[in-house]
């Protein structure tokens, strides 16, 4: 085997290293013992051969086996059709698999060889044949003489493509500016609204909750509407309600009256990408969001302390009514959740101001 | 008449009215005063039973009156379902300080515990320990399990898990997994708030939501695990660390079996 690998030259160590070409060949036993090599083929072929039973085991097991029947191993129960798929199924893959790799180590030509490597480049005489025959295709098509041809083709493909890109580009409403301030940039929270807790939909009275309380709450409107627009309704408008020692938080002067005594209502709705957070410690004030961290402060207009949001939690402005029930002042000062590329963050919180 | 104004006029009867008087008052006095009851005996007798143990094993950092000291938050007004919860799951009496007091094994029979709980009671009002019909899941509906797992979901999750494996927190904290809890004691937590934990009370989550929420993690920690090993629900983390540990193991391995030579006849 011969090949172009020059001596390797060191200058500064002053010698050479010559090329050590490859290791010699040596045969695998497979190839020298009759016997061994006849026990790998009969190896292999045991193992494909256990493939069909597998297989056959597998549809066995789909119609034997009950569906809801449960294998306890103590630790961990399993669903037995499953252990049973996995067992037979996954098997006989592994078995493939290893018995056409063993096949390729112990029973394929085992020489080496080498490639030697060259350019990526064509030849010169096959680029000339090939522009040669494009040449020739471009006079055969006779756009040179009929030059319009070319021009109407191109138009008439490009046009084609418009109503694709009007199908496209209704498939949701455009956002524009009024768009977004009748939906994105609004909730339907409202002057009067009451806050309900979620789920057991109970009105809440401030004397209810107790310092180091959390209510997640949601407005009381929101029980008029259903399916889609229910849901659209909830994803902004939730609110985490919580209760802290009116000593122990910072209240901006311009937020004085937006709590009652201690209790403060945020977005629930984080304004990183929107998860929804109620991961709330009583004793630091911090809420955390579980996607990615971000952690908020509600003993101070709930600024960002961490993480990767870039603005403080909104906060619904509550108050109490006639009938001494927890209601909301008016809506969002600010747009709940994630940041849009036309958002307007001027009107946002930021730490120290009043 | 006469018979009477004889009988006044008699010589025992100045001595006997003088003894009906004191009759009278006495019994009057035994009707009205204050009764020293067997019930209450007992109860005095438990509170005093708490504070002795409670000055031995909770006074050092909680103070001798349990007003708190720089190592313990004061136990005025966290009631007796609070004791209950942190003696009851041998959160306390706390080893050391720590980020976040594990569960540990309870060394207190439930009367000692109730002891300290009712010695500290007295110290100020708070949650009492609840009777079984305020958290036992018994003949909850169908209907009702499933809304104490939108209650769930609402109020537990962001914390415990979408099931209650517990999850994260800042700082080395973290929310205990609830599968092992009794329903005692997520009743207790839900009402005095431990550690980080906020307090959910009786009047925007009655009982009757509790008993839901109860009811649904019992049921849903019933359910055989047909997905096979759980790696302790941590969800996406752990079962991400499993994956590239055997996965990328095992693929370097079968990786490392198809490039080796193998024997040789030498």
């Amino acid at each position: 085997m011969s090949h172009d690998n020059l001596p390797v030259k060191d200058p500064d160590l002053g010698h050479s290293v010559p090329d050590p070409g490859l290791e010699p060949h040596v045969e695998r036993y497979t190839d020298v013992d009759k016997g061994a090599g006849n026990r790998a083929y009969a190896a292999i072929l045991m193992m494909l051969a256990a493939v069909p039973v597998l297989a056959i085991a597998f549809v066995v097991i789909y119609f034997a086996v009950p569906r809801n029947a449960y294998i306890d191993f103590g630790l961990l129960k399993a669903n037995a059709q499953n252990v049973g798929f996995g067992l037979t199924g996954g098997l006989a893959a592994v078995l493939i698999g290893v018995a056409v790799i063993q096949w390729a180590r112990v029973l394929m030509s085992d020489e080496e060889s080498v490639e030697l490597r060259h350019a990526a480049s064509s030849t010169d005489d096959d680029r000339a044949a090939v522009m040669g025959l494009w040449d020739d295709g471009v006079e055969q098509s006779s756009v040179r003489r009929r030059k319009l041809l070319l021009g109407a083709l191109g138009g008439a493909v490009g046009i084609s493509l418009v109503p694709a890109v009007v199908l496209l580009a209704d498939m949701g409403p455009h956002p524009t500016k009024r768009l977004r301030e009748e939906t994105l940039e609004r909730t339907i929270w409202a002057e009067g609204i009451l806050l309900l807790n979620d789920e057991n939909w109970l009105p809440i009275r401030p004397e209810m909750l107790e310092v180091g309380q959390l209510v997640n709450a949601q407005p009381a409107n929101l029980r008029y509407l259903h399916g889609v627009e229910a849901h659209q309704a909830k994803a902004k408008a939730a609110i985490i309600v919580v209760r802290m020692d009116p000593n122990s938080i910072k209240v901006p002067e311009s937020r004085k009256d937006w709590h009652v005594s201690g209790i403060l209502a945020y977005s629930k709705i984080c304004t990183h990408v929107g998860c929804p957070i109620s991961l709330w410690e009583r004793q630091t004030h911090h809420l955390l969001c579980p996607c990615h961290q971000s952690t908020f402060d509600l003993g101070n207009s709930g600024v960002v302390v961490f993480g990767p949001a870039a603005r403080a939690l909104p906060q619904l402005p509550i108050t109490v009514n006639a009938d001494g029930y927890l209601v909301a002042q008016s809506d969002f000062t600010v747009p709940v959740g994630p940041s849009y590329f036309e958002r307007d963050s001027s009107q946002d919180f930021k730490d120290g101001d009043q | 008449m006469n018979f009477l104004t004889n009988l006044r006029r008699h010589a025992a009867a100045r001595p006997a009215l003088l003894i009906l008087a004191l009759l009278v008052v006495g019994l009057g006095y035994s009707v009205v005063s204050p009764q020293q009851s067997s019930a209450e005996t007992e109860m005095t007798q438990q509170i005093e039973e708490g504070k002795a143990l409670f000055d031995f094993t909770c006074s050092s950092c909680h103070g001798l009156g349990g007003e708190g000291t720089s190592q313990g938050p004061s136990l005025i007004g966290v009631g007796a379902a609070a004791v209950d919860f942190q003696m009851g799951t041998g959160r306390m009496p706390a080893a050391r300080e720590q980020a976040q007091l594990p569960s540990r094994q309870v060394n207190y029979s439930q009367e000692q515990i109730e002891a300290v709980a009712a010695y500290v009671a007295t110290l100020g009002a708070g949650p009492e320990i609840p009777a079984e019909s305020a958290y036992s899941p018994e003949g909850l509906t169908e209907e009702e399990i499933a809304r104490g797992g939108a209650l769930f979901r609402a109020n537990c999750s962001a914390c415990h898990g979408i099931v209650g494996g517990g999850g994260a927190m800042p700082n080395g904290k973290y929310a205990p997994s609830l599968v092992e809890t009794d329903a005692v004691h997520i009743y207790e937590a839900v009402r005095t708030g431990p550690q980080q934990m906020p307090t959910f009370s009786k009047d925007v989550m009655p009982d009757e939501s509790v008993r839901e929420i109860i009811g649904y993690l019992d049921e849903a920690h019933e359910q055989p695990n047909y997905g096979g090993l759980t790696m302790g629900d941590a969800g996406p983390v752990s079962e991400g660390f499993w994956a590239f540990i055997l996965g990328i193991g095992g693929l370097a391995i079968v990786a490392t079996w198809i490039a080796k030579k193998g024997a040789r006849a030498r």
